[in-house]
């Protein structure tokens, strides 16, 4: 069968901001694949390029090389192509305050899509259905509602109807949960889950949370400048991380304890001069603690771009671009 | 610490704080944001305040120093180092900014004057309290922007010339300006990335080791606290529903809000929490309206008819009189 969505070798470029300044490679060469019914985490720090992929997509952000394929075909160019690709492929955003019309009904609100797309038949009937998928129940106490009378967390459930009511195939979540309240975050999550699940939804989220990849993820991806660094299923990632860049991510999860603390110096680097050879190899702890140079790779890490490979003694999927895990297998 | 100690030791605590309330004026009526609050903080000692937003947190922390809004009202006690903020005259009050507490405001970008460099506005606060002769101001600049892991140059930088993490750290410079014994940290590593959120961390906690400082921490996000914090608070619609020990308090909590608010933060590695998120129904309440009885009851899992009647005050669950948490079924210790 194949994947729902396939993301082949995909690199979005952004011009200087300036003059004499450098292209920005914002996405440098991603491969990743969503199934049906399948939750992927896209894990990284700001500036890593993952809500770039993200809109990439959703064809919402042109790209300079690869292809995205939903349903084994690439995503279509042309404008009527695009918009039945879009009814498929839906985005939820960060802010569920930001991204609601205060004016609007909540019926309104999660119609509007219907209308877009010229869906006349049985509106009301869609508009509750999506409703109560979301945990609004009953649907129609809601109907005449405004987004200022609910909570957070409902109005969040609103913002995924609005996409869900065109019954997408595929959901890109940014960030779903990062502005609500910590005891709200659950419900909606748990909404996620339940999509997948029992409607065979693929999700897409993009995080810098590895607790809520934990929850409801079942692969992830980290995401190190543009690139996917290391990629697997949840539990084998994070119970066995081999990128030096992933085990520094998890090791400063507060009570997270397995791992010694590694804090890396600096911050996201600028992906308008990602670095030689692995770029991650400025703040790479294998660098800097004198093992790169004692597994004999100090001028393989400097200079020579290491690729995703499958790890050793992994989980099948299990992948990751290191010279030294690669050395050590 | 037994509870005859616990009694013993205030009169030594640096901040001591006794029933603080706050209550804005708006045009609905009053709305009361801090509804009694008592908390002590020792020499040395950090204590972290958990909550999520509209819960009096921050409006708590910053009624701390009295830095509120002219017709904000605040009542109780506020001991810091032996003195009582709410009664101290504008002078005393100013004199006492900085100098015994200072606060890292959250959102540094906005905090930080755009136009100014960075070592002028390092420079303010100890040019008002004239801590430090003129002549070694440009020093003590340096030194403080070391001390926090900056090159002594920046401090002819401008903000926007400085990264999210820098900006925190220049922040916590600014703090440590006037040698404080308490930092007010209010949410100091929210909006920064994890390992920015780490390296702060590390900072805030070296910091605090060398000069013997207390700290109050204020976050919405519990599992912070669990590497900063000695002891933790939880609030809840403008009152403290739990305190207790950090460690203990994270790992097992007595009152349901904390329960939930913890469970929120996965355990990665965790069985029971895989493919099950936790979380409430609901919002937290706008003080403006808050329910009757508990104000957690109409959340709470394990809500009992009791519970829209009666306002549980804080009591020991265990034979630890430090710690205590304020509900229904939190059996008084014997």
């Amino acid at each position: 069968m194949n994947p729902l969505l396939t993301i082949e070798d995909i690199h979005v470029t952004y011009p200087p901001r300036r003059r004499g300044g450098g292209v920005s490679r914002a996405v440098d060469g991603v491969d990743l694949e969503v199934r049906a019914g399948e939750i992927v985490a896209l894990v990284g720090e700001s500036g890593c390029g993952k809500t770039t992929l993200a809109r990439a997509v959703l064809g919402l952000q042109s790209t300079s090389a690869g292809t995205v394929r939903f349903d084994g075909s690439p995503i279509p160019t042309d404008a009527g192509g695009r918009k039945a690709f879009r009814r498929q492929a839906q985005l939820v955003f960060q802010d569920p305050s930001g991204s609601l019309n205060p004016r609007q009904s909540i019926y309104e609100i999660v119609a509007e899509g219907l209308r877009i797309h010229g869906i006349n038949d049985g509106e009301p009937a869609r508009v509750a259905e999506a409703l109560s998928r979301c945990g609004l129940r009953p649907p129609e106490r809601y109907f005449l509602r405004y987004p200022h009378e609910l909570s957070g967390g409902q109005r969040q459930r609103v913002v995924i109807a609005g996409a869900m009511v065109l019954e997408p195939r595929l959901l890109v979540a940014d960030e779903p949960v990062s502005s609500l309240d910590a005891s709200v975050r659950g419900e909606i999550l748990d909404l996620l889950l339940g999509l997948a699940r029992h409607h065979q939804m693929g999700i897409l989220v993009i995080t810098h949370d590895l607790g809520l990849a934990w929850n409801i993820a079942d692969r992830i991806a980290v995401m190190y400048l543009g690139r996917i660094v290391e990629v697997g299923r949840t539990e084998d990632l994070l119970a066995d991380p081999r990128h030096p860049y992933t085990r520094a991510l998890l090791s400063v999860v507060p009570e997270h304890r397995s791992l010694d603390e590694q804090i890396l110096v600096g911050e996201a680097p600028d992906p308008t001069e990602i670095p030689t050879g692995c770029r991650f190899h400025p703040r790479c702890p294998v660098m800097h603690s004198n093992q790169a140079e004692h597994l004999g790779i100090f001028d393989r890490c400097r200079l020579v771009d290491p690729g995703l490979k499958s790890v050793a003694n992994g989980s099948e999927g299990h992948q990751a671009a290191c010279h030294a895990v690669e050395i050590r297998s | 610490m037994s509870a005859d100690a616990a009694i013993a030791g205030s009169a030594g605590h640096l901040l001591d704080v006794r029933d603080l309330r706050v209550t804005y004026r708006s045009n609905n009526g009053p709305v009361p944001a801090v509804r009694g609050v008592d908390m002590h903080i020792a020499a040395g000692e950090t204590l972290g305040i958990a909550g999520e937003s509209g819960c009096g947190k921050s409006t708590m922390a910053m009624a701390l120093l009295k830095l509120v809004a002219p017709e904000t009202t605040v009542t109780g006690q506020i001991l810091l180092d032996g003195a009582d903020v709410l009664t101290m005259k504008p002078g005393e009050l100013r004199a006492v900014r900085w100098t015994k507490a200072s606060v890292i405001f959250q959102g540094a970008q906005h905090v930080l004057n755009p136009v100014r460099k960075i070592g002028h506005q390092i420079d303010e606060a100890i040019v008002l309290h004239n801590t430090g002769g003129q002549h070694d101001q440009a020093t003590r600049v340096g030194d403080l922007l070391a001390l926090v892991g900056l090159p002594r140059r920046r401090a002819q930088d401008y903000p926007h010339e400085l990264s999210g993490g820098q900006k925190q750290r220049v922040m916590i410079a600014m703090a440590l300006a006037c040698d404080p014994l308490l930092i007010i940290a209010d949410e100091p590593t929210t909006a920064l990335d994890v390992m920015v959120q780490a390296q702060i961390l590390r900072l805030l906690t070296e910091i605090k080791h060398e000069r013997g400082l207390s700290m109050l921490f204020i976050t919405h996000d519990l599992s912070v606290l669990s590497s900063i914090a000695d002891r933790l608070a939880v609030m809840y619609a403008g009152k403290i529903v739990e305190e207790g020990p950090a460690k203990g308090l994270l790992r097992g909590s007595h009152h349901p809000y904390t329960k939930a608010l913890s469970a929120a933060f996965p355990t990665i590695g965790d069985p029971a929490s895989r493919f099950a998120p936790s979380g409430l129904k609901g919002d937290p309440p706008d003080p403006s309206s808050l329910p009757t009885g508990c104000s957690f009851h109409p959340r709470c899992p394990v809500v009992t008819d009791a519970c829209a009647a009666i306002d549980i005050q804080l009591k020991a669950p265990t034979a630890d009189a430090t710690w205590r948490a304020a509900c229904v079924h939190v059996g008084g210790a014997a």
